[in-house]
């Protein structure tokens, strides 16, 4: 049975599914069901995992885990939320240990928690970098809560 | 009794080629921990590129490393090609191919020569790059640059390679097979070099896989990938090679995998030379699209691998690059440990870390955390600077 089709019978509507190409799989899952999903991926299914991509969207950070399965020729992507400001997403380094330094990077440059991670120190950035300056965070103009504002009147 | 002592190497150091710093705890001779502080090379390439056009990130990526300069717009440009779809013209494949695979046996001879080096074996270090010269040699044949060819855009390639240059380059090719050949014989039944590199540093199968490593580092421990047969691109599917799998994981076989590579290379760099169509190089790209697009490319250390989220502008809205090195220099614990420590250096140095690559400015004030200055401000600063020494040294004329 090819890997859409488990996905699809063990997550149903939980999970959107979207193969982009034979080589290219996208999966928007929930904040609450990704790190159960990605750990399956990884441990039953024998996936290679390949990197975590993290990006700004503004009222969160979307986490990408791409997922390898190199026997199928196949990149799966576990795309999920994780809202702003509380940031918390569980950690990988449990059930991959090789997710310690993306996790570390992904925490110092946009700020997400990953909790229960084993040292979440800085990884890339200096020592005397000021706390709470994220650099992979978009730019956005006025205060935070002024910002929250303009979201709910649009 | 609890005698422990702490060896720092690094940042700067004689023996490492870039700034990273190790710190093994060693009690006697045996290292017991070890931990890593690498940041200085970090240049924030991943933001840059979210203020350039597609046109100018590939020239941008393409300096994030100086040894395998091809290998971040391979997958760049493949990532972009992702987004929607664009189809790629042959030749431009093979094209593709043959740099990619020139600067694999490259690479490797850079690092067979520097692991030479770091055992005290100077003649290995002299023959690998002798043997390299060649190579940068048809490098410079092909795009006028012996190191950063510029040789890739989204949809094909910039240059062709002439066919009356083709038998030429053929022959550059059999004669770096060859001296590649003696080389490999040389080095892997060499009695020194083998009894400083077995054995030593084994990365088990399971921790390659845990740790997620890559490249050939993963390839000696066993662990059967390479994106060239996994996912094929370029030519790699029509041209024949090998895969190179070796199953003990330590210093030797890292160095095994990489020489019997520069071999299978040399093959493919040559079947590609024959096979080559005539035809365009390059596909009329009007844009590359709105959406995420994701390349990936098996540079000399393993999975180089970029994602893209286009908007609808002519820049990306966001770019990660992922480095092999990022994954594989993270695996130094599970090899360095239990070790001499007069090993720790040449098995760290074994996975070939490449820290420009795995570290993609403001000035801050360390007493307030408060930013001083920022880019904008530090060029306006360097060109009055300029003005200044116009004034005074009378370069006004």
């Amino acid at each position: 049975m090819n890997i859409v089709d488990e996905i699809k019978n063990k997550y149903g509507d939980r999970v959107e599914v979207r193969e982009k190409s034979k080589r290219r799989v996208f999966v928007n899952a929930a904040q609450p069901d990704t790190k159960e999903l990605v750990s399956w991926l990884f441990r039953d299914l024998a996936a290679r995992f390949s990197i975590i991509t993290g990006i700004d969207v503004r009222i969160g950070v979307e986490l990408i885990y791409h997922m390898s399965f190199d026997a199928q020729g196949t990149l799966v992507s576990v795309r999920t939320q994780v809202p702003k400001p509380e940031l918390a997403m569980p950690t990988l380094t449990d059930v991959i240990p090789g997710a310690n330094w993306i996790e570390r990077e992904i925490h110092e440059m946009l700020g997400v928690n990953f909790i229960g991670h084993p040292g979440l120190t800085r990884l890339l950035l200096p020592d005397d970098w000021p706390e709470g300056e994220y650099p992979y965070r978009k730019k956005t103009y006025g205060s935070e809560q002024e910002n929250a504002e303009r979201e709910e009147s649009d | 009794m609890d005698k422990k002592a702490i060896v720092p190497i690094g940042p700067f150091h004689p023996l490492l080629e870039e700034p990273e710093f190790f710190k093994f705890t060693v009690e006697g001779e045996t290292v017991v921990d070890a931990s890593v502080r690498i940041g200085w090379n970090h240049r924030g390439i991943e933001k840059l590129a979210e203020s350039k056009t597609y046109d100018q990130d590939i020239f941008l990526v393409e300096r994030i490393c100086g040894i395998c300069s091809t290998s971040h717009p391979f997958a760049f440009v493949q990532a972009a090609e992702d987004i929607s779809g664009i189809e790629v013209p042959e030749r431009a494949l093979y094209i593709r191919s043959i740099i990619g695979d020139l600067e694999r046996i490259h690479s490797h001879l850079l690092w067979v020569g520097l692991a030479g080096h770091f055992i005290g074996y100077n003649t290995v270090f002299m023959w690998a790059w002798k043997c390299r010269e060649p190579v940068l040699d048809i490098f410079e044949k092909i795009s006028g640059n012996r190191n950063h060819y510029g040789m890739f855009k989204v949809g094909g390639v910039r240059r062709d390679i002439k066919e009356s240059d083709i038998p030429g380059l053929i022959k550059a090719i059999d004669g770096v097979e060859e001296f590649c050949s003696m080389l490999v014989k040389a080095v892997m039944d060499d009695p020194v070099i083998g009894a400083r590199t077995k054995g030593i540093g084994i990365l088990k199968k399971e921790d390659a896989i845990a740790m997620g490593v890559l490249g050939p580092v993963a390839r000696a421990s066993g662990v059967a990938i390479d994106v060239r047969k996994d996912y094929p691109y370029a030519a790699y599917d029509k041209v024949p090679w090998e895969r190179i799998v070796l199953k003990n994981g330590d210093v030797f076989d890292k160095t095994a995998v990489r020489l019997l590579e520069c071999l299978e290379s040399a093959k493919i760099i040559r079947a590609c030379l024959k096979q080559m169509p005539k035809g365009p190089i390059d596909a009329e790209v009007r844009e590359v699209g709105v959406g995420e697009g994701i390349g990936q490319h098996e540079a000399p250390r393993g999975e180089c691998i970029h994602y893209v989220l286009s908007n609808t502008s002519n820049y990306p809205e966001r770019h990660k690059i992922r480095a092999p090195s990022f994954m594989n220099v993270a695996s130094f614990k599970k090899t360095v440990i239990g070790q001499q420590i007069a090993d720790a250096a040449l098995i760290t140095a074994a996975v070939d870390p490449c820290y420009c690559c795995t570290e993609r400015m403001a000035v801050v004030d360390p007493e307030t955390d408060k930013v001083l200055m920022t880019g904008d401000d530090l060029v306006r600063l360097c060109q009055e600077k300029t003005e200044k020494m116009k004034g005074t040294k009378g370069l006004r004329g």
